[in-house]
């Protein structure tokens, strides 16, 4: 069967240069986070303690959330609520419009990706401009990002130095990265003073203060929410918190999980706009918080799981399907195992049902994870929702569309033989001496393989002989 | 109240919630470490992102800040006259170099404060000392940007109130009790990437260089 998933991965695995770059990168990303965490005993416990903050929040999440608006509007923060990324997308809109603004300068923010802002605002002729290095690189380029953190990992020195020095002609080409840092920084800084409008998204959301928290090394999330006169903030209903002492836990565990640092450049905590005699700061702060499949999600106890994420991408940098295929061949906004488990569930197994293949089980992902969501469990759950005649017992859209009546037959019968011992071992003894009859040429399965062997004797017959009776 | 929020909060309400076992939420972080050694640790974080710490006292703090002003070749420097910190620097004006104000809002005087101020000093409402963490609060006399436009930023922090984690000192410190400030802030190096190619380069919107002087 191919698929645009399944030619997207070839092409991306026959890059090889890439992949060795992605290789690279992985491989320091993982080394990154070890040293962070000598005390495996402490690791277990701190992830122990994000995942009850999360699991906690999650659990009282209606109330949260009532009580972040509450505490937010009270702060003076305008709130916006938006099911699907359309109306989020028109919510952005509807703010600028009134501001009569022409331009948004934007700090890196995967909501924002997730709503496709950019090409939404651009069609109705508003400037959308990442400030973030690696998305300002990206967007130059006309791509998306191919890792939730780290979102130009795909792109060497080389090809970002002749980008930059094709899109802006009067930067003498360099291969030096603090030039074309300063000369990023240069550009920047006069779009950051000329914008109406700033727009970040959110780490975290305390309820009991209404507040909204950004992690960040760069500066581009404290200058888009600082210098603009309006700053809007686009987030997941998932991502608040209850308690302000919820917060140190979390930031202690999400940088040294995604980059490896003890703590990033920047914790910005923004509780309200500019107060009366305050000197700088937006006067009018929004936060837009999207559903977008998330209240679905909720609703199943297993799959829940899935919105204690809290974007570390640790799960990425320790996948052995991602680093082979890197970001862009999944087609999605979040890539690697997180993207696996979320982007089916919401849009659909029909639209990235795919994707719940990609992945060899190897519990990396479930092991890293800050939040111990189970990632390969919810995989093998999906994986059933696929083909699962009772669809009506979960919320996964799509779900059974990828049953096919044959292989339910075989594996009804499997299950069949499998629970009737005589059967069973009639149909084994069978099966070995058939064995010289299993062709050569299993089509795409030994294209890059051996067909499968059967032993002259069955594993009972085997144990038997050895003389370990079982029965 | 949206049609949009209604129809989330139905789904959400809808469901049977998960119970959950809460109980290792609230084990609170903290480290058994004398002054002697959060500084110690507070000095090797900060220096292991290329940021400065100086060490001074009481009486020597003010000729460190000039000698820091001097070395760097500032021809101005931004800060709060409100302060303590700023009162006395700004009686000693002779000794350092252009001092500007924060008095103004920003929209009055943004093209000076983007494109001519060299350097801004701001007080600390303290440390962290596992992370290597400068904390501050913006308030009226110093402003979110006087620690984010200009290119180096220059922070006084008194060592009673280096903490051994965020943790403690959000709890000592109160800051649920006292409310939090419009942007309560971390700290913890100049701005930097590795966006490019994972070569690390600092200074790409914040300060490219943090001056840290220990009091």
């Amino acid at each position: 069967m191919t698929t645009e998933f399944r030619v997207d991965v070839a092409k991306a695995l026959g890059k090889t240069e890439v992949r060795a770059h992605f290789r690279k990168a992985m491989d320091t990303l993982m080394t990154n986070r070890r040293n962070q965490f000598p005390d495996d005993a402490a690791l277990q416990a701190l992830r122990t303690q994000a995942q009850a903050i999360r699991a906690n929040a999650l659990s009282k999440l209606p109330e949260l959330l009532e009580q972040l608006e509450t505490n937010l509007t009270k702060n003076g923060v305008q709130v916006h609520w938006a099911e699907t990324t359309d109306e989020a997308n028109e919510i952005v809109l509807g703010i600028m419009q009134k501001h009569n603004a022409k331009s948004i300068i934007k700090g890196k923010s995967m909501v924002s990706e997730e709503m496709g802002l950019n090409h939404f605002l651009e069609e109705r002729g508003i400037e959308a401009l990442e400030s973030d290095l690696g998305e300002f690189i990206i967007q130059l380029d006309g791509e998306t990002p191919s890792h939730i953190i780290m979102p130009a990992i795909h792109k060497s020195k080389e090809q970002i130095s002749t980008l930059f020095h094709e899109k802006f002609p009067d930067i003498p080409y360099t291969e030096n990265v603090d030039e074309l840092t300063v000369s990023a920084r240069r550009i920047l800084r006069d779009k950051f003073y000329a914008a109406p409008v700033g727009l970040s998204g959110v780490n975290f959301a305390v309820a009991e203060t209404g507040t909204l928290c950004l992690v960040e090394n760069e500066g581009n999330g404290r200058m888009s929410t600082t210098i603009p006169p309006v700053h809007i903030a686009v987030t997941g209903i998932e991502k608040v918190v209850e308690k302000l002492s919820d917060i140190p836990p979390l930031l202690s565990i999400l940088p040294r999980s995604a980059t490896g640092q003890p703590i990033t450049t920047y914790f910005n905590m923004i509780s309200r706009p500019r107060k009366a005699d305050e000197k700088d700061g937006p006067t009018e702060v929004h936060l837009v918080l999207l559903d977008n499949g998330r209240s679905r999600i909720y609703s199943d106890p297993e799959l829940l799981a899935t919105l204690r994420c809290i974007r570390c991408g640790a799960c990425i940098n320790h996948c052995p399907v991602y680093v082979r295929i890197g970001g862009h061949s999944y087609g999605t906004v979040y890539p690697g195992p997180i993207g696996t488990i979320l982007e089916p569930q919401k849009s659909g197994l029909s639209v990235h049902g795919e994707l719940i293949q990609a992945s060899s089980l190897c519990g990396a992902c479930g092991e890293v994870c800050p939040v111990r969501i189970p990632i390969p469990n919810i995989i093998n759950r999906l994986r059933h929702d696929s083909v699962r005649k009772d669809t009506d017992n979960t919320p996964t859209q799509d779900a059974g569309t990828r049953r096919k009546p044959l292989e339910a037959a075989i594996w009804q019968a499997w299950s069949f033989s499998a629970s009737h011992p005589t059967l069973y071992n009639f149909g084994g003894k069978t099966a070995t001496q058939l064995r010289g009859l299993i062709p050569h040429n299993l089509g795409a399965w030994t294209s890059v393989r051996s067909a499968p062997q059967l032993a002259e004797q069955t594993l009972h017959q085997q144990l038997k002989a050895l003389g370990v009776d079982h029965e | 109240m949206s049609k949009a929020r209604a129809a989330i909060f139905q789904r959400l309400t809808a469901v049977e919630r998960p119970t959950v076992d809460a109980s290792a939420r609230d084990s609170l972080s903290v480290f058994a470490w004398d002054k002697a050694e959060r500084i110690q640790r507070f000095t090797e974080r900060m220096q292991a992102v290329r940021a400065e710490v100086h060490v001074a006292d009481r009486n020597t703090w003010l000729d460190k800040v000039a000698e820091i002003c001097q070395a760097k070749g500032l021809n101005n420097l931004l800060l709060s006259p409100n302060t303590e910190w700023g009162q006395a620097i700004t009686q000693n004006a002779e000794r350092f170099p252009t001092l500007k104000h924060y008095e103004r809002n920003i929209e009055d005087w943004k093209q000076e404060l983007f494109y001519e101020v060299d350097a801004g000093l701001t007080s600390t409402l303290g440390g962290i000392a596992e992370t290597g963490t400068l904390m501050l609060w913006s308030s009226v006399s110093e402003p979110r940007t006087l620690s984010l436009v200009p290119p180096i930023h220059i922070a006084l922090l008194d060592t009673d109130k280096l903490y051994t984690t965020f943790a403690e000192a959000v709890k000592i410190q109160g800051w649920l009790e006292q409310g939090l400030p419009t942007n309560a802030l971390l700290i913890s190096g100049p701005s930097r990437s590795a966006d490019i190619a994972q070569v690390l380069a600092y200074g790409v919107h914040g300060p490219k260089e943090l001056v840290v002087v220990l009091v």
